[in-house]
Formats: structure tokens, C-alpha cells, sequence
């Protein structure tokens, strides 16, 4: 499991904006980079991140290598009804995490 | 002796007086942070942003990990919030029981192989930065305050005579770029004064965090010299030296640094 | 429509074109595109036209290491359900392959934004590009310089 810090506001009021920030712990390895043995390092990265709000899709993006390592990725969302945040990493080598945070929102 | 080679002796004497005395340290004192773009300036400000919180966290669960058969750090040293608070900025320090002078890194390897009775972690490793960073981090904003043991006077000064002394294929010193040079650009990059008040530190260079010791080998490679081993007495000198001069600037750790 | 309003139309057209051709000449391309970006940017259009506006691609001309480069993408443009921004994607000139980045928005977002760090292998150009839900595509061309840190491990 890798260490992930993700904000999300836990209470709200409906309507309102939310801020939300994600950060995973991840080399995202390219496949272009050569190992101290000459031969290049086969690629291992996080492929597609995913953010559901009350089980549905809210934002999804497909990351490549360019992105970089500990890929951080904020977007903001409208905070319409109390309940929880999924977020899902998906990758190379079978990688795939999902964290949640609940919101409350009045 | 003649008296001319007296006179010489004397004025050979106050010049060397002179080079020890002289403050090259460049002032005011300016930490790498106000160098940066505000892009990664807001990168290290914001807890939200600062990927070296991410060994933070780790850290914190370390901290209460009993390791192999013994206890956890939390076991003795209680809640690190409050106990490990100043801590980060005091180092080095001297060990009384080995006589020499210790980093962060090989304190909390002490304490492991001394009192918890397990292997020491190796460098750079995910746990062992994950612990350094978690004890910096409750020195941050505090100002640098370099422990004053009249035993680490020697090896501080060990450690200045490193800092100055050219070395390398391109026989350069520390001293040349980082007091006499900070604020020209090399490479493209900016020459900063070098102050080590932000370790770790995550380094968009190496897309991770690392220790003071990784960053000056970085330093030692871009010279073109040889490396000491890890954990070497030099390099624990060097770091009591470049701490000194750093001291007063507020503790940034874990810092973002190009 | 009358004569006059096309020939109007196609003289505005003439010049605008002259005048776009001129400004390509004098200031550093931004405006035109290289192939390897255009190819990238028409797999992603599928063909359809783009045009420069509404997206703001915020990245530091000169970045600090080529590593780590934060960047924000955002959009001008509401997210309501009839008119809602679908698509942002990023796409360089110079990195090992093209694509950066390729996100899908929904209408339950409060902007059109996004932010993360990038890898860029050298100096090179990039482009953003939005698909709005109307079907139109919009996109913002970067210059951005890179240089490398001074002692590398």
C-alpha cells in the first residue's frame, strides 16, 4: 500500500467549492531510463487516477510517464450532498489503491 | 632566530590568524527557499503540496512500529510532538558513549541498535527517511541551534577546513561557490549559499527525499571527487560545519529544493 | 447571404490571415504549432479544428529542474450541465512520447482546472487542449525553457 495524503474538506455547505488535493507515493518509473547496469528499467507507473463522489464519476485522468514522480494531482469539486470521496490509482503491475474520505454536507 | 624571520614568523602567524578569523560566510544569511520560483515555494508552504510530507506520515507510523522483538521509538521518547520538539535543530551532536560527533540519521540508528536491539536501517532508505523527516519536522520554523558541546569544537573545525579546501578533478571548494559565488548562475541554476536548514529535503532533482549526507555527495560527485564512505567521521564534521553556518536560519524541514 | 457580406467576410479573412502569417514570422512560433505537437493534438481532435483561447496553460518559462514542474491547467469556461468543458489534455514536443496527461471533467466540478507536475526532457513546446461539450476544442501553446541541475549524482 502506498502512503497517500489526500485533502478533502469534511464538512461543507451544499454548493460550495471543494479544494481537493491528492498526493500518491509512487517512483513512476518511465521505461525510457537506464539502470546503473546499462539496460533500461522497465516502465512502472500509475495509469489512471479516479475520483467518485457517492459512487459516481466526478473526475478521472490517465497519467503517463511524463508525469512525475509522487504524481500530486488537485481539481476542484461542488459539494452537493453529505457522504463519501473515492479515489482510486490504478498502474503497472498490477498497482491499484483506493483511499476514501467522508463529507458532511448541511 | 633573526629578527627578520621573526617578523615574517609573526606576520605569517596573523595572516593565518586573519584566514581563520575572516567571516566568509556570505550575510545576511539567505535560506535556498527565497531563491525559488513561487511555484515550488508554494510546493514546500503548503502541507497539502509538499510531497516530503508523504515520509512525514510515514514517519509518524514509525514512530509507534515496535520493531522485531523490542519497543517503538514512542515507547521511550513519548509523544514526539512534545519531546522531539528543538531536537532536529541541535544537530549534530556529541555521543558520550561511542566519543565522537552523530547526525539525526545515525542518532535514531543508535538508538535502534543501543536500546530497541534491532539492525540499523540502511541509508536513504524509506523508513529511516521517514523517521529523519518526522523528527525534523518538529523542529520546523524554529531557528537552526547547533548543539554547543565543547566536544564538537575540534571536529566543527575539521569540518571548516573541508568546506575550504579545493578537492575534485575540478579542484573547486565548497567555500569558492557557496561564499563567494551565491546568487551567479551555473549551469542555469542558481549558485545559493548552500544553508542546510531544510533537510531532508525533496529535491525535484531526485523526485524523492533525502538526507543532508546524499546532498552533499551530490555536491562531492559534481566536483568530480571521490565520496567518503557513508556515515564517515568526515562527513559528520562537514555537516557540524555547514550547520554553524547555517545556524539562525528557521528550520524549513522536510524543504523543496530544484 | 448577400454578395457584399461575403465578400466582406473573405477580405476580413484575407487580411486576418496576412496579419496571423505576420505575427508567426516576427515573435517565436507559439501560434504554429510543430508536426510532432500537431500530430499529438489531431489524435486527440480526431481531425476537428482547434483554436488558441479560453484554456490558460500556467507553467514557469524558465522551470528549475525538468523533473518536477508544477503545473495548472484551467479553462475559461462554466461548468453547468449544457455547457461543461469534457476534456483537458497536455502534450509535449520533446519528451520520449507526446502525451503528458489526459483528464476527463464532469459537471460536477467547480472549475475546470487541474493541477500536477510534469516531467519535461528539454527545452520544448507544449500545448494544452480542452474539448468543450459543444464539441469544440480549444487550446493554449507554451514555450518552456529547461535546463539541468548543476551536479547531478
Amino acid at each position: 500500500m502506498a502512503r497517500t495524503l489526500i485533502h478533502v474538506p469534511t464538512t461543507a455547505r451544499k454548493g460550495e467549492v471543494l479544494e481537493v488535493r491528492t498526493l500518491i507515493a509512487h517512483p513512476m518509473e518511465t521505461g525510457y531510463r537506464a539502470g546503473a547496469d546499462g539496460r533500461t528499467l522497465p516502465r512502472d507507473i500509475i495509469r489512471r487516477f479516479a475520483c467518485r463522489y457517492n459512487g459516481e464519476l466526478v473526475f478521472s485522468a490517465d497519467l503517463y510517464p511524463a508525469i512525475s514522480a509522487n504524481p500530486y494531482l488537485a481539481f476542484s469539486v461542488i459539494a452537493d450532498a453529505s457522504g463519501s470521496f473515492t479515489f482510486t490509482w490504478e498502474g503497472d503491475n498490477g498497482f491499484a489503491q483506493t483511499e476514501s474520505a467522508t463529507i458532511t454536507v448541511t | 632566530m633573526s629578527g627578520r624571520g621573526a617578523a615574517l614568523a609573526v606576520l605569517a602567524a596573523l595572516l593565518a590568524a586573519a584566514g581563520t578569523l575572516a567571516q566568509t560566510t556570505p550575510a545576511p544569511k539567505r535560506s535556498g527557499f527565497d531563491t525559488m520560483s513561487a511555484g515550488v515555494q508554494a510546493m514546500q508552504r503548503d502541507d497539502q503540496q509538499n510531497p516530503g510530507m508523504l515520509w512525514v506520515a510515514d514517519g509518524e507510523v514509525l514512530w509507534k512500529t515496535i520493531f522485531g522483538i523490542s519497543f517503538s521509538c514512542a515507547h521511550c521518547h513519548g509523544d514526539a510532538t512534545k519531546t522531539m520538539r528543538g531536537v532536529a535543530a541541535r544537530y549534530p551532536d556529541w555521543d558520550k558513549v561511542d566519543g565522537r560527533p552523530v547526525d539525526l540519521v545515525q542518532r535514531i540508528n543508535l538508538c535502534r541498535t543501543r536500546y530497541q536491539q534491532v539492525l540499523p536501517l540502511p541509508p536513504e532508505s524509506v523508513e529511516m527517511l521517514g523517521l529523519e523527516a518526522y523528527v525534523a519536522v518538529q523542529s520546523r520554523g524554529m531557528p537552526l541551534a547547533p548543539s554547543t558541546a565543547r566536544e564538537l569544537e575540534a571536529p566543527r573545525e575539521r569540518g571548516r577546513r573541508l568546506y575550504e579546501q579545493r578537492i575534485g578533478q575540478l579542484n573547486l571548494s565548497c567555500a569558492l561557490c557557496h561564499d563567494k559565488l551565491p546568487g551567479h548562475v551555473l549551469a542555469g541554476a542558481t549558485i545559493p549559499q548552500g544553508h542546510v536548514n531544510g533537510y531532508p529535503t525533496y529535491r525535484l532533482e531526485w523526485q524523492g527525499l533525502g538526507s543532508l549526507q546524499r546532498r552533499i555527495r551530490n555536491c562531492l560527485s559534481g566536483v568530480r571527487a571521490a565520496p567518503p564512505p557513508w556515515n564517515s567521521l568526515e562527513m559528520v564534521e562537514l555537516e557540524l560545519y555547514l550547520t554553524q553556518r547555517s545556524a539562525g536560519l528557521p528550520v524549513e524541514a522536510p524543504a523543496v529544493r530544484p | 447571404m448577400s454578395d457584399s457580406a461575403t465578400a466582406d467576410r473573405s477580405r476580413r479573412a484575407l487580411l486576418a490571415g496576412g496579419v496571423g502569417a505576420v505575427l508567426c514570422v516576427a515573435w517565436r512560433p507559439a501560434c504554429a504549432l510543430s508536426d510532432e505537437l500537431a500530430g499529438a493534438l489531431r489524435g486527440f481532435t480526431g481531425g476537428a479544428p482547434a483554436r488558441e483561447g479560453k484554456v490558460n496553460f500556467d507553467i514557469a518559462p524558465l522551470v528549475e529542474n525538468g523533473n518536477t514542474v508544477p503545473i495548472t491547467v484551467t479553462v475559461d469556461h462554466p461548468m453547468t450541465a449544457a455547457a461543461h468543458v469534457q476534456a483537458i489534455a497536455v502534450f509535449n514536443e520533446k519528451n520520449p512520447q507526446r502525451e503528458v496527461i489526459s483528464c476527463r471533467l464532469t459537471p460536477r466540478m467547480a472549475r475546470a482546472a487541474l493541477s500536477t507536475r510534469i516531467r519535461l526532457a528539454t527545452t520544448q513546446q507544449l500545448v494544452a487542449v480542452a474539448k468543450l461539450s459543444d464539441g469544440s476544442f480549444w487550446t493554449h501553446t507554451v514555450d518552456v525553457v529547461v535546463t539541468l541541475a548543476a551536479c547531478i549524482e
